[in-house]
């Protein structure tokens, strides 16, 4: 019988039936190359036994109220009457808050105005919180608020970005970066070549919804417990909205139940609404959204129209072009400049554009303000590229992979259109080469042509992708953060630090990170909530940036302690402080016959009883990192991530249903903190790309209002999208070249992007229709409908090639 | 008063009659451990293991979505949640495997996960069979996972049965299961306090309450009534629950009116109860059932609920049509029985009257010649409501097609036969032109509407384009070569 303390930490081996059948099942490695252990999460028993507390979860007095919102049915029209009356005198009903009962600033736009809290005069979107109701039960608020008498002028919805962006009506001015002479190029090219896409959005479904439970504190402020990825920005907000300093409110974020970008704005809102009733009512207040009300209010990753016209050489090497890039933001700018900015950043994937221009439009809608979320842009600015090297494979009539070789990035051309060059190009080029080869791409190629020549329904298709991914925030002054270590008198060691826990194992890792320093046990060291009063001034958890930026600052902060207790001993203890160093719990000083060994308890007690200071506060800022957006050109990123994926598919052209029968990933982690973790990203990432580009389908009928709210109808992946075979490794080998966090990179976003490989495959599958000669446009997510749609209107092409025309594939 | 065990420990109380056993164990009993995803049955973070007395005298362990689970039918029941598992640190052998696999991260899910493969781990017990992928994908379709994407979840549920784990006690009590049964009376059970949540065990009770009762919504599974309460927050005045008649609950074998032989199968028979009948006499139907909502949804939901609910994308309807099933309505003036078709009516309008319910719907028995086909169309291959779903039934009699029957769903306000097509076919021999006309037939037979699930054009479409595929089999079908050739037109995780 084995107990929590004596579970191992590390993965057991899949036993050999089980692996007999299903051969491929992979599991991280004990044995690996990287220098960090394969941990399990440090709440991996909390979560099995259920006792990891969620916001919800959390107890609250017995007065304590629940609160719900009225929200606008109407996408945009002028209020002209909230009639609140009957939700007032509704059972249990304790208070009603409007706009007009905000005491401070209505405006909760995180970096650019344009977020009232509640609507204000106007709604601009279906979802738009109008009132928030408090009650003595959360059925009796939600009852209450249906109450409402709403009247609204309702005027005409802008739903069409394109349509927005070529009025001018954006939410953020247009940016651009150029490099070279992009017309000359288009205009010297031997061949050019262009098209058009429709990127899908994507809603987070994090399965705990947005929620918070907030305390009135004895003084004008509040405490708040959040599931949030940045807390600071609610402090701030908060303290706004109710007008008071930020040292009157205090925000907690334990752990998130999923957060995927979600939670880095979109999280603020419920906690300013919540603080202003139990400020207004002194009694602590509670609010969650419900499912449904929670995708209709909140934003979701950006939808994108791109378009390219790209000059290529005969070889379908890319000289140049012109890239577009439209970002739907939504109703307001909320993160969209640094989002579509991304996009932008992203557009060339790992292929150099030449001598290119990059426009990036911020369309402004009448939907929720769509926001952060995993990839941040980054993935729709990709889908641009990987569509046109599908598109420039068929027209210069070469396998997709061998055309996106040729354009990888390389010596020579190296720099991208926003001039930052690309090192680690060598471990580009051997990544794919491994993957390659270790996924049989040309064999299965092979087999797919001779399958598919006499398979007249189910075409087989095939796609390698590769991801490069820049690692850092776009707003230089994010890339910041801070740590607060404490050991206690027993030697036990406590972490605290600006990053959020939303299953992504960031806890994991940063405590790793001090074991590793202190030469001590995992056990040894654990990390309680993250919390402003312990470390101010935080950034988000986002960007992928939470273990490269709070794992040096707590290792600022150990290595700091540690040089305080060398000294404290090499004087009290007489050692010698050239060789000193904490290793399984001691202090070793001295080699061979010298060394001598103080346990840490020891060191602890004395270093305490000598009045020595056991805390420690660190921190870190990324350096070299700039960008300036008046030229358009700089160096945004610390470094890139890599990876790539190869996919194959099996299509029913038919009905459009598909399966994806097979996945190889090969991904770049520089030196892993925790391969058990990363694989964990890597996979779980390249999943969520997945539903992205597939079943995950947002839609809205003609009044803008969201008809796809709930998992009945917006489809995640569940577990039988998982691939029979999925191999999954991690690059060994390769520590990052840039002075990350033991040269580990970053792995919460880069993956996401692998998913790519999976439609790349589907219009592969789709262009043998074609007989390969014509590439298959396919919007995403690519439903069956729109398979079907799709290889529908290949079957077109070649009726209308066969009958004298030539088809008009790009 | 509900009188149930939780954990193994025995409870009464009393609950409202819109009450979930999600609201009661979070809101009443303060047991947070399971979790709210989305209160409408679809993500499985509620899940929660409900312990039936079965034939062998022990207990029955089935996963369900606690959120849409009326907490009244817990009475006699055991429910079992995640806090019921580990005993202080002693973990049960899938929290084990869900540890050591790696198979949570932000972990909210991960209760709803580690109550399916308890369930799971308990089937392994008590019935050990072999866990193929499917067998995996029905035990965990129901459980969406965001962050992970499954692949440790899977090694988990692979992994278990070897972890080293400890059962809790409860499970060796063998007095549990008679002390329930004990429990069980044979009076209707109602909610005392103001008669809102009725539990006839008789079918003649259930329809004097029916009378008695007339603004009374029936409950079976709650599948889907109940998201009245989650979603749109309805307070019944008055529940009957029909998942205690016995009549109901019954598979008998008999004959239909018409003197078909074949299965009288109780309105209140759970997808998965029904799930053996048909693993032997309709594998195509059997096949439809497997990517009908979820484990949680089959343990719960019946096909007497799908067919009384009269919803145009309700799974099963077709089926009926195809097979010509009859329903047998009872009420205070007596049983008639009636051929499925003549049952739907019109958007969510039924031939039942106030008095009546739904008894029972006869399947009749497979005949020699006859065949099958059930197709349906979806975003997601699991746990996914329908775009289109077609039913398809026919006889090859020299050469030519006869009794064809051609049922969609998504098609019209009702499950509806394609009577053109089915007239384009009928007499005539499987030939590409004969089903070019059938396809053709169909896109007057039909004026489906766009929603969220997908445009008017690719149901029509994708309606015709099942016919083709028809065609297709048949003709594969008549070709000696053929185990392979059914491949050819139909995905592997799609074809039956």
């Amino acid at each position: 019988m084995r107990t929590l303390i004596d579970l191992p930490p590390e993965t057991s081996q899949p036993r050999e039936q089980h692996a007999k059948q299903q051969p491929t099942q992979q599991k991280p490695s004990n044995n690996s190359g990287f220098s960090g252990k394969p941990e399990r999460h440090e709440s991996a028993i909390k979560h099995v036994t259920g006792r990891a507390a969620y916001i919800d979860d959390l107890a609250t007095p017995a007065n304590a109220l629940h609160l719900a919102l009225g929200l606008s049915p109407v996408a945009h029209g002028r209020i002209t009457r909230l009639d609140l009356d009957a939700v007032r005198s509704a059972p249990g009903v304790v208070d009603v808050i409007t706009v007009a009962d905000v005491p401070g600033h209505t405006d909760i736009g995180p970096v650019f105005p344009g977020d009232p809290i509640m609507a204000d005069g106007e709604v601009l979107y279906a979802g738009q919180v109008m009132f928030a109701v408090a009650a003595h039960s959360y059925r009796a608020a939600r009852q209450a608020a249906l109450k409402a008498v709403i009247e609204i002028d309702e005027q005409p919805a802008n739903l069409d970005p394109v349509a927005a962006a070529e009025m001018g009506d954006v939410v953020r001015p247009t940016h651009q970066q150029v490099s070279g002479d992009w017309e000359k190029a288009l205009a010297d090219a031997p061949i050019t070549i262009a098209g058009e896409q429709f990127v899908g959005g994507q809603e987070h479904f994090y399965l705990e919804g947005q929620a918070c439970v907030v305390h009135p504190s004895e003084d004008e402020g509040v405490m708040i417990h959040t599931s949030n990825q940045h807390p600071s920005e609610t402090q701030k907000l908060v303290a706004e909205v109710l007008g008071v300093p930020l040292h009157a409110v205090t925000v907690e974020t334990r752990r998130m139940g999923g957060g995927f970008g979600g939670k880095e704005t979109q999280a603020s809102p419920w906690a300013c609404i919540a603080a202003i009733i139990a400020r207004r009512t002194g009694r602590s207040c509670r609010l969650r959204l419900p499912r449904s009300e929670d995708m209709r209010v909140t934003g979701k990753r950006h939808p994108f129209h791109n378009r390219y016209c790209l000059a290529i050489d005969n070889s379908g090497v890319i000289q140049g072009g012109d890239i577009t890039v439209i970002g739907d933001c939504g109703y307001s700018p909320d993160l969209s400049d640094a989002i579509v900015d991304r996009a932008m950043f992203h557009s060339d994937n790992a292929y150099s554009l030449g001598d290119a221009r990059v426009t990036g439009h911020r369309a402004r809608t009448n939907t929720a303000s769509n926001t952060a979320y995993r990839g941040f842009g980054g993935p729709q600015g990709m889908m641009v590229i990987e569509a046109a090297m599908e598109d420039i494979a068929r027209r210069v009539g070469e396998d997709p992979l061998t055309v996106r070789k040729r354009n990888l990035y390389r010596q020579g051309r190296n720099v991208t259109h926003y001039g930052q060059s690309v090192d680690q190009v060598a471990l580009l080029h051997e990544l794919i080469d491994r993957l390659e080869s270790s996924s049989e791409y040309w064999q299965r190629r092979q087999v797919i042509r001779e399958f598919n020549a006499s398979s007249p329904v189910i075409r087989k298709g095939l796609a390698l992708t590769p991801v490069k991914f820049g690692i850092s925030f776009t707003a230089q002054h994010l890339n910041q953060a801070g740590a607060l270590l404490h050991v206690y008198t027993d030697g036990s060691v406590m972490i605290n630090h600006g990053g959020t826990e939303m299953g992504q194992g960031l806890h994991t890792k940063i405590c790793q990170v001090v074991a590793r320093e202190l030469g001590l046990d995992l056990a040894a060291v654990r990390i309680t909530a993250t919390r402003t009063d312990k470390v101010p001034n935080t950034s988000p958890t986002a960007a992928s940036s939470g273990a490269d930026l709070n794992g040096q600052a707590a290792r600022d902060a150990a290595l700091k302690l540690k040089t305080r207790l060398f000294d404290f001993a090499a004087e009290h203890y007489h050692l010698d402080r050239e060789a000193m160093r904490l290793e399984d719990g001691y202090l070793i000083a001295g080699i061979g016959e010298s060394e001598r060994h103080i346990s840490w308890g020891e060191l602890v007690q004395t270093a305490y009883l000598s009045r020595i200071s056991l805390s420690e506060k660190g921190f870190y800022a990324t350096p070299l990192i700039h960008y300036d957006r008046n030229t358009g050109s700089g160096r945004p990123f610390y470094y890139f991530a890599f990876g790539a994926a190869v996919s194959e598919v099996s299509v029913d052209t038919l009905t459009g249903e598909y399966q994806v029968d097979r996945v190889d990933i090969l991904h770049d982690v520089g030196d892993s903190l925790n391969p058990a973790i990363d694989i964990g990203q890597v996979e779980g990432g390249f999943i969520q790309g997945m539903g992205w580009l597939t079943s995950e389908e947002l839609k809205w009928n003609e009044r803008g209002q969201l008809i796809s709210h709930g998992p009945a109808t917006y489809k995640i992946p569940t577990y039988g999208d998982l691939p029979q075979t999925f191999n999954v490794q991690l690059l060994e080998g390769h520590p990052n070249s840039m002075a990350s966090i033991y040269r580990s990179k970053a792995v919460g976003e880069p993956p996401f992007m692998l998913g790519i490989s999976v439609w790349a495959a589907l219009r592969d599958a789709l262009s043998s229709l074609t007989g390969y000669s014509q590439a298959v446009r396919l919007d995403t997510p690519a439903t069956p409908e729109r398979v079907m749609a799709a290889a529908d209107s290949a079957r077109r092409m070649m009726l209308e090639a066969a009958n004298g025309g030539r088809g008009n594939g790009h | 008063m509900i009188e149930f065990y939780l954990n193994g420990q025995p409870q009464r109380l009393a609950a409202d009659a819109h009450l979930s056993v999600l609201e009661l164990l979070r809101e009443q009993l303060g047991m947070i451990g399971t979790k709210e995803g989305c209160a409408s049955g679809d993500c499985g973070a509620c899940t929660v293991a409900i312990g039936e007395p079965d034939s062998t005298g022990g207990l029955r362990y089935r996963s369900a979505n606690a959120c849409i689970m009326p907490a009244h039918q817990l009475h006699g029941r055991h429910l079992v949640t995640v806090e019921g598992l580990a005993e202080g640190e002693h973990l049960h052998p899938a929290q084990v495997a869900m540890v050591d696999c790696h198979g949570s991260q932000c972990g909210f899910c991960t209760p709803g996960i580690v109550m399916s493969l308890f369930t799971l781990h308990e089937e392994q017990r008590t019935r050990p069979s072999p866990l193929t992928p499917e067998r995996l994908e029905a035990a965990l379709g129901g459980n969406l996972c965001r962050c992970t994407g499954y692949r440790p979840i899977r090694d988990a549920a692979l992994s278990m049965n070897d972890s080293e784990g400890h059962l809790p006690a409860w499970l060796a009590d063998a007095s549990l299961a008679e002390r329930l049964a004990v429990n069980v009376g044979d009076d209707a059970h109602t909610d005392q306090v103001n008669d809102r949540f009725l539990q006839p065990t008789r079918l003649a009770e259930l329809v004097e309450l029916r009378s008695a009762y007339p603004d009374a919504r029936l409950v079976a599974g709650g599948t889907d009534l109940w998201l009245e309460a989650t979603q749109r927050l309805l307070d019944f005045s008055s529940i009957i629950d029909v998942t205690r008649v016995k009549e109901l609950c019954a598979i008998e074998s008999g004959e239909d009116s018409t003197g078909r032989p074949g299965w009288w199968v109780g309105a209140a028979v759970t997808y998965a109860d029904l799930e053996p009948l048909l693993e032997r006499e309709y594998p195509t139907f059997a096949h439809l059932l497997h990517r009908l909502g979820s484990a949680q949804v089959r343990n719960r939901g019946t096909l007497g609920g799908n067919v009384a609910n009269a919803s145009p994308i309700g799974d099963t309807p077709p089926v009926l049509l195809a097979l010509d099933a009859q329903l047998r309505l009872t009420g205070a003036n007596g049983t008639r029985e009636i051929p499925a078709e003549a049952f739907f009516l019109d958007y969510k309008k039924t031939q039942l009257a106030a008095d009546e319910v739904l008894a029972a719907i006869f399947l009749p028995a497979p005949t020699q010649g006859r065949e099958l086909k059930v197709w349906k169309l979806s975003k997601r291959r699991e746990d996914d409501i329908s775009a289109v779903l077609g039913a398809f039934s026919w006889k090859i009699q020299d050469g030519c097609l006869s009794d064809v029957r051609l049922a969609f769903g998504g098609m019209a306000g009702i499950p509806a036969r394609a009577k053109g097509a089915e007239a384009a076919l009928l007499g005539q021999p499987p030939s590409a032109a004969v089903f070019q006309a059938a396809r053709q037939a169909l896109a007057t037979d039909f004026s489906p509407m766009s929603d969220v699930r997908g445009s008017a054009d690719y149901r029509t479409h994708s309606a015709q384009a099942l016919l083709e595929r028809l065609r297709l089999v048949m003709a594969n079908s008549t070709d000696s070569s053929s185990t392979s050739a059914v491949q050819e037109v139909m995905l592997h995780a799609y074809a039956h």
